[in-house]
């Protein structure tokens, strides 16, 4: 039981952002999903790719409120990664039948499927961030990114005064929005 | 109302920034007005994709920090491959070995014969891309040229000896290993890099192999301090048709970062040891890392085809390792060289990755 308040307390601190929580995941079931990646034609790049998609998988379900561990998290994480893992062989068609490892598993597709469309959705909040070009994307990720404030960003850009960098961000941010709008169409 | 005012009023709405008037005010707007509600509505979506998207990048930049830090502290462990093969080899040996034999036979006889009708390469139909420093300084151009010469003159360099050619290179192991192409040091008395500070070093050559292309120096000077681990790894398989690519090197006196993408898996004339990348150089990027977009070097800028424009070939970066091992077999000193294969670049923008890189990055300037 307690080691079950301890991994809902671990998911809560994910969900706040908090790196001891992140440090702890990684330390208790990193080795195990290296494993599984390496014994199955996998490298130790593959494994640090797939754990690290499986802690967003796990990162949006903490947010999302809803997620109610059903299984321990180690079980959880196998599986997650495994699914990853099977998907990943076969786009590189090194398609293998069986996957070779001990673990038990729990089915985890509908949350894949979740993973995916938020996925999609922020590849096209990066694609129209990237294609928005300097200084309006700079002037972004320090605003809404890195959380400065308007003063030290007007400083650090150059602009006369907050006002001015401000009205320069609102801008930006209208350019933002309708290339992640145009990108949003397309893949619909 | 103008929608970059609806946009800061959403703003401040989300964030609970406004007061009481202006949010009983905004709701009426939003109740008169559909087309503003409307409009609510979308920048509201907008924004929380926003946030999210912020929460997103910065959670996964803790990822690889925690990562990173963790392998740094040996807190967790790169593990090697279990041992499936020996139990296979156990099982095989002996096919294997005849199988080993024959595939040996048939390599030799097609490698000696492809090494004769390929290596000829036509030299006016593609260039090497190092730069001729002795025919620049004969072209008597501008005064900067002259500056430049000037300035490569003092220094460590060989007093009253002009530069003969120049090309990048790069580590290969922080101890102070670098590999640049065969040509830019051939000949060379002695050879001088420069980083991307300006600082020199003496470096002497360790080991040239002209088939491939490729030289492996060794920085031999006291002010050189060894570096940590590199930044980048290096691949020991090719890149897939269309990746982005990127390089840096020094055509000029100054670092230069070019992009662009691999076009063909074989270079000049179906040459299996070169690849052909969109990637733009000039004489000067010479022995230049060529990087994928996770840091990875793939290969290393040599020639590019005179007649037909963009076309540039790189020596693929499985050729490090076989010249490095061939090195080792009669270098006892080599031994201990050992190639970076993980990169700690992946994911990262591609201005911090620069940031990480250029410092592994050197002119090398032969005498």
């Amino acid at each position: 039981m307690k080691s079950i308040t301890n991994e809902i307390a671990l998911l809560e601190g994910l969900a706040k952002d908090d790196r001891q929580a992140i440090e702890t995941i990684y330390k208790q079931h990193y080795g195990m999903v290296q494993s599984l990646i390496i014994n199955n034609n996998g490298t130790a790049d593959d494994a640090r790719d797939i754990f690290q998609e499986a802690m967003i998988v796990l990162y949006e379900k903490a947010r999302s409120g809803s997620f109610e561990l059903t299984s321990q998290l180690k079980t959880y994480i196998y599986s997650i990664c495994r699914r990853l893992w099977l998907k990943r062989l076969q786009q590189q068609q090194k398609f293998i039948p069986e996957l070779n490892g001990i673990e038990e598993t729990i089915p985890v597709e509908e949350d894949l499927e979740v993973h995916d469309r938020q996925n999609g959705e922020l590849m096209m909040m990066e694609k129209a961030m990237n294609s928005l070009g300097e200084p309006c994307k700079s002037l972004l990720e320090a605003y809404y990114l890195q959380k400065k404030n308007m003063t030290e960003i007007a400083g650090n850009f150059g602009y006369t005064n907050a006002d001015n960098a401000k009205n320069q961000k609102y801008k930006c941010l209208m350019r933002l929005k309708k290339l992640f709008f145009t990108e949003y169409k397309n893949n619909r | 109302m103008e929608e970059i005012q609806v946009l800061e009023a959403v703003e401040k709405y989300i964030r609970g920034e406004m007061t009481q008037e202006e949010k009983a005010f905004f709701e009426e707007l939003r109740k008169t007005n559909p087309e503003v509600d409307q409009l609510v509505v979308e920048q509201t979506m907008f924004y929380n994709q926003l946030g999210n998207f912020s929460d997103w990048k910065n959670y996964k930049s803790a990822l690889h920090d925690v990562h990173n830090h963790l392998l740094e502290n040996g807190e967790i462990k790169v593990e090697a491959p279990k041992a499936v093969v020996r139990e296979l080899w156990k099982k095989y040996k002996r096919v294997m070995a005849v199988a080993a034999t024959i595939a040996g036979v048939t390599t030799f006889l097609i490698a000696s014969s492809v090494s004769i009708y390929t290596r000829k390469k036509n030299l006016e139909e593609i260039q090497q891309l190092r730069r001729d420093f002795s025919r620049e300084v004969t072209s008597k151009t501008n005064d900067v040229r002259k500056e430049v010469d000037a300035k490569i003159k003092e220094g460590k360099a060989p007093k009253n000896i002009p530069v003969r050619s120049g090309g990048t290179g790069f580590l290969i192991d922080g101890k102070g290993y670098l590999v640049t192409n065969a040509h830019v040091v051939k000949n060379a008395n002695s050879v001088i890099i420069v980083n991307n500070k300006g600082q020199e070093f003496r470096a002497s050559i360790v080991h040239i192999n002209a088939e491939s292309d490729l030289a492996i120096l060794k920085i031999k000077d006291e002010d050189y301090k060894p570096f940590g681990p590199l930044p980048y790894a290096i691949r020991k398989t090719g890149a897939e048709l269309g990746e982005e690519l990127f390089t840096l090197g020094y055509p000029r006196n100054e670092i230069v970062y070019s992009e662009g993408y691999m076009s063909a898996k074989t270079g000049y004339k179906n040459d299996s040891i070169t690849c052909q990348i969109g990637v733009p150089a000039n004489p000067g990027n010479s022995g230049g890392p060529v990087f994928n977009k996770n840091g990875e070097v793939i290969g290393i800028i040599n020639t590019r085809q005179t007649e037909a424009e963009g076309v540039v070939f790189a020596v693929t970066s499985k050729n490090i390792f076989r010249v490095l091992d061939e090195i080792k077999k009669d270098d006892s000193s080599a031994k201990n060289i050992r190639l970076p294969l993980t990169s700690s670049l992946k994911n990262l923008e591609r201005t911090q990755q620069i940031k990480k890189i250029e410092d592994c990055v050197f002119m090398v300037k032969s005498y």
